[in-house]
């Protein structure tokens, strides 16, 4: 029964190859398409979840060749989580980019690639397939990054590009050090046969630091970040929601898998440097992202600095091994995908109807547009950690793995990250909900025009890219709002989860 | 010291082609030597698992020839590589013919610059 696993992969890509044949056929034909392929993809995530957290691992041996010689799948509590989050997120974004676009069929094409890596990197138990797929994914989401119109996109894209293929190849060279001292490749493998190799072995320990490095890039941990808010700020809306929400997030599980999965917390108890090290990569990164977030005026750029900070946080969940901080990194993961990509996506719609994209625009908002305004106002909340948002139990959980572990320097780090996180979204609430909408940008036009002096060189760019104020769809709300309640609303699921996730991450620490 | 670079000369060749690279990435202005500069530190990775397969007087992996033989598994791994690194190529290129159009230049510094006034 377990023949279901490779269908979350095949499900998307040939969603994907039907997506561009049916634009042969008619075009702007992509999204229905995408849409029952995702809907699809869904059904088969949840019953994959259902079976790995209450039935325990499912394993599955592609093209009948021996574990360890093919590649295996596998999906435990862990991979079953970020399975489910990244079906969940494709198809919410797809209900919110009918209207909003992009419409083309490729792009559709290359979002479903892009849905299809995402899972492949999720449910993988071999290193070198998540190489491919880690590329995979990247090559896709330079795609749907540069299908924004004009240059802004692609030059965003193109660097994007540049920068993750460093990463990727990284790790690729770090795979190839492992590689040369065990001979094998897979993850279940690799850590009985790296641990016999020797762990303070100067080969292990580079490999180690390889692939860390590489995956670091992905997930755009300070000061590694420099691709992430350009190619999150200069996509189409729908995009940087997808991305933001799914991308790093991805990432930032391989991250866990590898540390965890191949190297083992005995890598780390034998090399305490290495740990030490992405505790202060995590705390370099909460303290430097948050203060860029300040710095910033245009709102998604602002956002995608924010993602730098919240990172920040999973990788010191990570660095504590700590069962606590783990479970709160899972949380956090989670949390922040949904709460980003709906702030992502409320921005979206904000620009959409009214014009504004930068910091103040913002200004009395609440007026104009009541719906966006609470939505990103809930959003926000939740994002800073008030309780009982999902923001502010992941947040806890690392915190008191902190604690746990007498960690006090990130403890310290972690509890003002809230402050931090606050000085940025504060901005943002104080201006929607308790100032007046000044006289020049009272009618949307004036906005905009506002927004496409201060914030386009590239003349016409931003014209091109916002569709004429007013067609913001129900689906668009409607994502929106289901983004902030989800949000609030996991929160209370939290501790329930945490107990069925408990037995997946007791293995991964022992 | 010079023993293992005479007879390791193949990691040496792969640490000067990571090098030259990265250099060319970060050093070079004109994006399309950029995107070259990608290929030849992918290229320097790929010698790098080619080289580790290596066995001073083995022969190919094939069934009907006598053992030793060198390692295959590196070279299909590395194969795959080379697939993704073309896949990397074209989509870099085709950024580069869109920016091309869109702002009629080729300069790094010219179109970041572009990118940090918004």
């Amino acid at each position: 029964m377990s023949d279901l696993v490779p269908f979350a992969v095949a499900v998307p890509i040939v969603g994907s190859v039907l997506a561009l044949l049916a634009g042969l056929v008619r075009s702007k034909s992509g999204w229905p398409v995408a849409v029952v392929a995702s809907a699809v993809h869904v059904g088969v995530a949840a019953e994959l979840a259902r079976r790995a957290l209450f039935e325990g691992t499912v394993r599955y041996v592609v093209g009948g060749f021996e574990v360890p010689y093919g590649i295996e799948l596998v999906v435990d509590g862990l991979s079953a989580t970020v399975l489910g989050l990244v079906a969940v997120v494709s198809l919410g974004v797809l209900a919110y980019a009918r209207v909003a676009g992009p419409r083309s069929n490729p792009f559709y094409a290359a979002y479903l690639l892009l849905v299809a890596g995402l899972t492949g990197l999720t449910i993988t138990g071999d290193l070198f397939n998540m190489y491919v797929f880690l590329e995979i994914t990247g090559l896709a989401a330079y795609v749907v990054v540069a299908s924004g119109d004009g240059g802004r996109s692609a030059v965003a894209a193109l660097r994007y590009l540049l920068i993750g293929t460093v990463g990727a190849s990284l790790f690729l060279l770090g795979l190839g050090y492992a590689y040369i001292a065990t001979g094998t490749l897979n993850m279940g493998d690799l850590a009985t046969l790296l641990a016999e190799y020797g762990h303070t072995t100067t080969l292990v320990q580079t490999a180690f630091a390889f692939v860390v490095v590489g995956l670091l890039i992905k997930i755009a941990v300070f000061p590694l970040h420099t691709w992430q808010p350009e190619a999150y700020a200069a996509s189409p809306d729908s995009v940087s929601g997808l991305i933001s929400a799914l991308v790093s997030t991805v990432s930032a599980y391989a991250l866990i898998r590898v540390v965890y999965t191949v190297f083992t917390p005995e890598f780390l108890a034998a090399n305490p440097l290495a740990r030490d090290l992405l505790g202060v990569a995590a705390a370099v990164s909460i303290v430097a992202g948050s203060v860029l977030a300040v710095a910033q005026t245009e709102v998604k750029r602002m956002l995608a600095y924010s993602s730098v900070a919240q990172y920040g946080l999973v990788i010191a969940g990570v660095s504590l091994v700590n069962e606590t901080a783990m479970i709160g990194a899972l949380v956090h993961l989670v949390g922040h995908a949904i709460m980003k990509g709906g702030l992502f996506l409320t921005a979206g719609l904000v620009a959409t109807a009214t014009g504004a994209r930068t910091v103040d625009d913002y200004e009395g908002l609440a007026e104009r547009l009541p719906a966006g305004a609470t939505a990103f106002g809930v959003l926000a909340l939740a994002m800073v950690g008030i309780p009982p948002a999902v923001g502010f139990v992941g947040k806890w959980y690392i915190a008191l793995g902190a604690v746990e572990t007498e960690s006090w320097v990130l403890t310290a780090v972690i509890v003002g990250s809230t402050l931090l996180t606050l000085a940025y979204f504060a901005r943002l609430v104080e201006r929607m909900f308790f100032r007046e909408t000044p006289v020049a940008a009272g009618d949307a036009e004036a906005a905009r025009d506002d927004a496409d002096v201060g914030a386009d060189v590239t003349a016409a760019d931003g014209g091109d890219r916002l569709p004429a104020p007013g067609t913001v769809s129900l689906g668009m709300y409607a994502v929106v709002v289901a983004a902030a309640a989800l949000a609030v609303a996991l929160g209370a699921a939290v501790f329930e989860y945490a107990a069925l996730v408990e037995p997946t991450v007791t293995s991964l620490l022992s | 010291m010079i023993d293992v670079i005479a007879t390791r000369y193949y990691y040496l060749a792969t640490f000067l082609l990571l090098g030259v690279g990265t250099y060319m990435m970060i050093g070079n202005r004109n994006i399309v030597k950029k995107v070259i500069g990608v290929n030849i530190f992918q290229t320097g990775i790929f010698l790098f698992f080619i080289a580790s397969a290596y066995l001073e007087g083995a022969n190919p992996p094939v069934l009907t020839t006598e053992a030793p033989h060198v390692s295959p598994l590196p070279h299909v791994l590395i194969l795959t590589a080379i697939v993704v690194g073309v896949s990397l190529t074209a989509v870099a290129l085709g950024l580069v013919v869109r920016i091309y159009d869109e702002y009629g230049t080729l300069d790094a510094d010219t179109l970041w610059e572009v990118r940090a006034d918004e």
